[in-house]
């Protein structure tokens, strides 16, 4: 047999059965989509999960006042603390060679209110360098000022959703706001973004340093973030950070640091977690999926056996029956892969249209397997009854069953 | 006469059905000229078809040996005998065996794409036989599209194309009405009049009675083998 009839011969199949042929494409495809639609979920958990991860910046350190076990790296909270951080000792440690940027940190509750409606919510005094180390990005307006560290003044930046519900779609640059009793005026929004390492970002309100230490009364820092230069300086900022808030501090050793490594132990284990149900729900839906092309492709060539009987009567031999039915199987099975991964991308897109927040993202190794599993399983379905019709005398295979 | 189109000696099939073997071929032997006519009648399960696909190369004997022409088949590897099948026998089904999905000339011109024939070599051959057997206005229809002799001529169509040497038909007529399977059965032997060996499996006396040589078989043995006379006289 030619190769353009054989070529023929299987497009006269695929197009002639159309019903049949929609049918098998639609199974091969579905399969391949589901894997690439299922595993994307997964794997836009994982990289959820590694974003906010990464949101708290690349080599950031976290300096506590009070000294605190650091067992299983589980982040301190709150120190125990003999002696307070000041803004002073922030002051101090951004002189440090290794360290960008340091951000103190005062943080309290206090009631927000505009023209009688109020709320009372967690209230961030900080800097500049606040916004940057923790990735805050403004819809509107300005930062904090630079001088946030020197002096206070009566500006703010609020969270997505506090806006929205002192002011609702109104403007809310430029207006004045009383927090716990004092005016402040409404500088900057914060971008809508959720929680970001435990904090609802959202839901707050940011003010100068200086202003929250008059506001809360009190001198103390909450905590004290900081950026390195470059990573893997963690070991000697740490030694230098110690040394310079004991010199401070009367000689006391009473901070906690938390490094990104610390941090990284207790996201890695959620992480291999998270990874290992992709793993999981790959390997079910793969397996799903070649199931349903198994049975489908199986199922439409045992059911033309007797024409398998026919070719082999009328002078076919075993190889040319068998290189017929490779060719459709093929054509139909690499058909059904190229709609189902179109399809899947497709889907994909439009979600991460839809729902920008979460990134959902096929992994390479899904489109890989699935496109792998598909041919092998397809094929192998639609050569092997087609190889033992083939291979058996014409009246066996001509009966039809 | 010439030599030998077909001689099977000691020719034996068995199927196994349950504890007890069934002989469906009990020690045949055959031997049919080249040019024959041949009837082949016999109760039902007597193991006509057997012996007809046997000779088609469509079934294999269990012991025994097949000649056909010059090869020796019992001994060829799968690829002579489809080889042999496709160059020098045509086989007609009782119910024709045609794909459905393949139009009259399609299905009529298989086995000449099984032999590596070009489109328009196909049309050559196809188109003058579809003429001959009265339905070459019928070359695209599909078989749901046709009548069961338009059926059978299509499928008598696809057993000639490759101009086979043997003409083998399992109650070539068992479908269809009295009329159409009369002309069948006359088409049948004009192209054995112009030389092709005949071999026809029927139920109907009738048309047995027309064979030159008419056999019988009763439970997997050839039972009567007569030369009519009068059939005879026609060569
Ligand atoms: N694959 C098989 N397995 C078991 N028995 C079989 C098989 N094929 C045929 N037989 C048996 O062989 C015997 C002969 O069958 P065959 O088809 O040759 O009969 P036949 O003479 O053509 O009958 P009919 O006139 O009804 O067509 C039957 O008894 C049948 O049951
Ligand atoms: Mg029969």
């Amino acid at each position: 047999m030619r190769l353009s009839d054989n070529y023929h011969y299987c497009y006269l199949a695929l197009i002639r059965h159309r019903i049949r042929t929609i049918l098998l494409l639609l199974a091969v495809a579905i399969g391949v989509t589901s894997v690439l639609l299922l595993t994307s979920l997964g794997e836009g958990a994982r990289l959820f999960i590694t974003q906010e991860f990464s949101n708290l910046g690349n080599q950031v350190m976290v300096v506590l006042p009070g000294k605190k076990e650091t067992t299983g790296g589980s982040v301190p909270i709150y120190g125990t603390s003999p002696r307070d951080l000041t803004i002073e000792d922030a002051d101090a440690l951004s002189r440090i060679s290794t360290i960008e940027q340091t951000a103190p940190i005062i943080a309290g509750t206090a009631l927000v209110s505009y023209q009688g409606l109020s709320r009372e919510v967690i209230t961030i005094g900080s800097s500049t360098a606040f916004f940057h180390i923790r990735n805050l990005s403004l819809s509107r307006g300005q930062m904090l000022p630079q001088t946030s560290n020197v002096r206070a003044s009566a500006v703010c930046v609020l969270g997505f959703k506090l806006k929205q519900q002192l002011f609702g779609n109104k403007t809310a640059i430029g207006q004045w706001l009383k927090i716990g009793g004092q005016r402040f005026r409404v500088i900057g929004l914060l971008e809508e973004r959720g929680e970001s390492m435990g904090l609802d970002m959202r839901d707050m309100v940011i003010i100068p340093i200086r202003s929250a230490e008059s506001l809360f009364n009190a001198p103390s820092l909450f905590r004290i973030l900081l950026t390195l230069k470059q990573a893997g300086s963690e070991a000697y900022t740490e030694q230098q950070i110690r040394a310079v808030i004991a010199k401070r501090h009367d000689g006391e050793d009473d901070i906690s640091i938390v490094s990104q490594n610390a941090l990284l132990t207790s996201f890695n284990k959620i992480i291999s977690l998270v990874t290992m149900a992709i793993g999981a729900i790959a390997a079910i839906s793969l397996i799903v999926a070649g199931f349903l092309i198994m049975n489908v492709s199986y199922v439409s060539v045992s059911r033309r056996k007797s024409e398998i009987g026919l070719l082999k009567a009328l002078g076919a031999s075993q190889s040319e029956v068998k290189r017929l039915f490779l060719t459709e199987s093929s054509i139909l099975v690499g058909l059904g892969v190229m709609i189902g991964i179109s399809l899947g991308y497709s889907v994909v897109f439009i979600a991460t249209q839809v729902w920008p927040n979460f990134p959902l993202s096929i992994p390479w190794w899904a489109t890989v397997s699935s496109a792998l599993l598909a041919f092998i399983v397809g094929i192998l379905f639609s050569w092997l009854p087609a190889s033992i019709a083939a291979k058996q005398d014409p009246v066996i295979a001509l009966r039809g069953y | 006469m010439a030599k030998s189109a077909i001689k099977i000696t000691e020719g034996n099939k068995t199927y196994l059905m349950g504890e007890q073997p069934l002989h469906v071929l009990n020690n045949i032997n055959l031997t049919i000229e080249s040019g024959d006519y041949i009837s082949i009648m016999g109760p039902s399960g007597s193991g006509k078809s057997t012996l007809l696909n046997i000779i088609g190369m469509l079934d294999q004997l269990d012991s025994g040996t097949y000649q056909l022409l010059t090869s020796e088949t019992t001994t060829l590897s799968e690829e002579s005998r489809a080889q042999l099948r496709r160059q020098h026998i045509g086989f007609i089904f009782q119910n024709f065996h045609l794909i459905p999905r393949l139009t009259a000339f399609e299905n009529a011109s298989l086995p000449l794409m099984l032999a590596e024939k070009t489109l328009s070599k196909r049309h050559q051959i196809v188109e003058p036989i579809f003429k001959q057997l009265g339905i070459a206005h019928r070359l695209n229809h599909l078989p749901q599209q046709l009548s069961g002799g338009q059926l059978q001529r299509v499928a008598i169509a696809r057993a000639l194309v490759m101009s086979p040497n043997i003409l083998l038909a399992d109650e070539p007529t068992g479908n269809l009405d009295q009329a159409s399977g009369h002309e069948v059965i006359e088409l049948l032997e004009q192209l054995n009049q112009q030389g092709i060996t005949l071999l026809i499996v029927t139920h109907d006396k009738a048309i047995g009675k027309r064979a030159k040589r008419q056999l019988t078989m009763v439970d997997g043995q050839i039972t009567t083998d007569t030369v009519s006379q009068t059939s005879k006289s026609d060569e």
